[in-house]
């Protein structure tokens, strides 16, 4: 393998052991892959522009005006303006997003920070230090998220109109922690299991608390899952419907719930309904791609690494 | 658990003394350990566990809160009305054809972009980026510029490109297809796969990158053709990821809400159980009815659970033999 020998030009020797041989790396050899790719790469360009045309076209829209908005066939070079970022915050309507925005950010903040409060221990539980039949746990923890919202939403609407809970973000907030919880656990086994066993016990061996343990040998390792797990529940919280629909009004809507009311109005609205969806998806989108090194585990629950 | 721990301090009781004190510790180190799971594990019990006892219960009975004095108790009167009445019946068909379609044509799409994306070419970073985009927006968002700006009929992008390409070709006569109201379910699918795939191809790559080179190289070396290769290397060892990704796919597309809702708001024929039970709680107030329909969905997604855990199981005991 080490000598790479004309007869056989047609293998496709990978480059570390052609480069044994100065003279050949660039030849026949890496030649046939290199077509291959440049077919792949046109493919892949063109279903990712196709898979990107409605982000493409809520973005460009977003910035037309009304009358270019709604024309047949697209007015694709129309003049760029604000009007429709206006528009939605308000301009001539009066009605202002930012409520509906700030309880979504409070609703999905309050409920990321609780559930990395509880379940970086239970992870810890399930992972560094592990209970007896810790994977029955782990599953019981997964099944509760097999089970629909929607089966549970009944209760928990007619215990928060008797408790006085409707209509109230931190309440929102609660059942986010909820939806969140398995998934994020999940997560963060996933992530604590990659702190090596073996600087665990030497840490042990050394003498060193627990606390300086999970500062100095827990954390450096574990703290880039932390933050894609937070970011990922926060994803999930900000995108949420159903429940909020169902537990909020008039004070606790959330930007979703704002969202859905925005069509009922007459007149011409596509260029404010894109307008809306690229400010209502500003935050997943940063938070998305903040995450994205991690997102596949995260998603995945950590059985993909 | 509980029991568990019974055992231990009943056998620590029956030995010796210094052993009992051995027995105590040890049992105090049992709960050190599961201290940091319980508050998690309470709190989960309360939200989630308790609230779905509670629908168990109005599920068996007659409540319509419009119509209190009629309160009382209905046996399995409203299991019987749900597997009857065609509107829940066609709430059940919806649910499983969204279900089933969405997962397997954004996990056949998704396969085909992660086979794409494995290979290197120029700009791969980017294209990866805006294939995760449709991932990343909110599903409320992009069900209303699905509805509005793509699919509308008097000018949504569809019909608008098929005007001016049918322009190109000097016909004033394009077709203008109503997929709004032709295919409604059709149009909910395929904005959900549209947002799906990305997902699928995340994982798949994820998959594919984990595949050992050496044996594809080797097969290479024997003069296995590319369909080859793919088919007795590559989709054997996918086959866990295209599991995972299904199985993870289906839970969160199961309680599709936020599509339908924007999308048709349920009408024809499109509303899937969770819009179902939604509307005959919310709107109908019929609560021991909507109760019913939530069991009956749980009791679905057990059966198809318990098949489903047990392929999930498999996968991460490679991973818990750390």
């Amino acid at each position: 393998m080490s000598t790479l020998t004309p007869a056989e030009p047609r293998s496709s020797v990978p480059a570390p052991h052609a480069r044994t041989n100065g003279s050949r790396r660039r030849g026949k050899s890496r030649m046939d892959p290199t077509r291959n790719n440049t077919a792949a790469g046109i493919a892949a360009w063109l279903l990712a522009l196709l898979f990107a045309v409605p982000v493409l076209w809520m973005i460009l829209t977003s910035f037309h005006s009304e009358v270019d908005a709604a024309t047949n066939p697209p007015s694709i070079a129309a003049d760029l303006n604000l009007d429709a970022y206006k528009e939605f915050f308000g301009a001539t309507s009066g009605v202002s997003p930012w409520p509906s925005l700030i309880n979504s950010a409070t609703a999905s903040i309050f409920s990321t920070v609780l559930v990395l409060l509880l379940a970086i221990p239970a992870a810890y539980a399930l992972s560094i230090r592990p209970v007896k039949k810790w994977t029955d746990v782990l599953f019981f923890f997964l099944s509760t998220k097999m089970m629909p919202v929607v089966a549970a939403v009944l209760p928990l609407y007619l215990f928060a109109k008797t408790a006085g809970a409707l209509d109230n973000i931190w309440f929102l907030g609660l059942m986010y922690t909820s939806m969140n919880l398995p998934i994020a656990v999940w997560m963060m086994r996933s992530f604590l299991d990659e702190v090596p066993v073996e600087m665990l016990e030497a840490s042990q061996i050394d003498g060193a608390g627990l606390l300086l343990t999970l500062r100095k040998v827990v954390a450096p390792v574990a703290m880039p899952g932390i933050a894609a797990t937070a970011l990922i529940c926060f994803i999930f919280s900000w995108n949420e419907l159903l429940l909020a629909r169902v537990l909020t009004g008039v004070v606790a809507g959330t930007a979703p719930v704002f969202l859905t009311g925005l069509v009922s109005s007459q007149g011409l609205f596509i260029a404010k309904v894109c307008a809306a969806a690229v400010v209502v998806s500003l935050p997943v989108l940063f938070a998305g791609f903040a995450a994205q090194d991690k997102l596949v585990q995260g998603l995945s629950l950590g059985a993909v690494k | 658990m509980t029991t568990a721990t019974a055992r231990v301090s009943r056998h620590g009781s029956s030995t010796a003394k210094p052993s009992k004190n051995a027995r105590a510790r040890e049992r105090a180190v049992a709960w050190a350990r599961r201290a940091p799971l319980l508050p998690a594990l309470i709190f989960l019990i309360i939200v989630t566990q308790l609230p779905f006892v509670v629908t168990l219960i109005i599920s068996f009975m007659n409540w319509n809160s419009l119509s209190p004095d009629k309160t009382g108790f209905a046996g399995f009167d409203n299991y019987v009305q749900i597997l009857t009445d065609p509107y829940f019946l066609q709430a059940i068909v919806t649910t499983i054809v969204e279900t089933v379609s969405v997962v397997l044509v954004s996990l056949v799409l998704g396969l085909g972009l992660a086979l794409l994306l494995d290979k290197k070419f120029i700009g791969r970073g980017l294209a990866r980026t805006m294939l995760i985009a449709p991932f990343l927006i909110v599903p409320v968002a992009a069900a209303l510029i699905w509805k509005h700006a793509i699919l509308n009929p008097v000018y949504g992008l569809i019909n608008g490109t098929l005007t001016w390409v049918w322009a190109l070709f000097g016909s004033d006569t394009p077709p203008q297809p109503d997929l709004l109201s032709s295919a409604p379910l059709m149009a909910i699918i395929v904005s959900l796969i549209w947002q799906w795939t990305p997902f699928m191809m995340l994982i798949l790559l994820a998959g594919l990158q984990s595949r050992p080179m050496d044996t594809v190289e080797a097969a290479q070396m024997d003069g296995a053709t590319p369909w080859a290769i793919f088919r007795h290397l590559t989709l054997p060892h996918l086959r866990q990821y295209l599991e995972l990704g299904g199985l993870l796919g289906a839970i969160y597309i199961v309680q599709n809400f936020d599509a339908t809702f924007v999308i048709t708001s349920g009408g024809l024929g499109t509303a899937n159980l969770p819009y179902a039970i939604y509307e005959t709680f919310y709107y109908a107030n019929e609560y021991g009815l909507a109760s019913a329909a939530g069991v009956v969905v749980v009791i679905g997604t057990i059966i198809v659970a318990t098949f489903a855990l047990r392929t999930v199981f498999s996968l991460f005991k490679k991973e818990a033999a750390r």
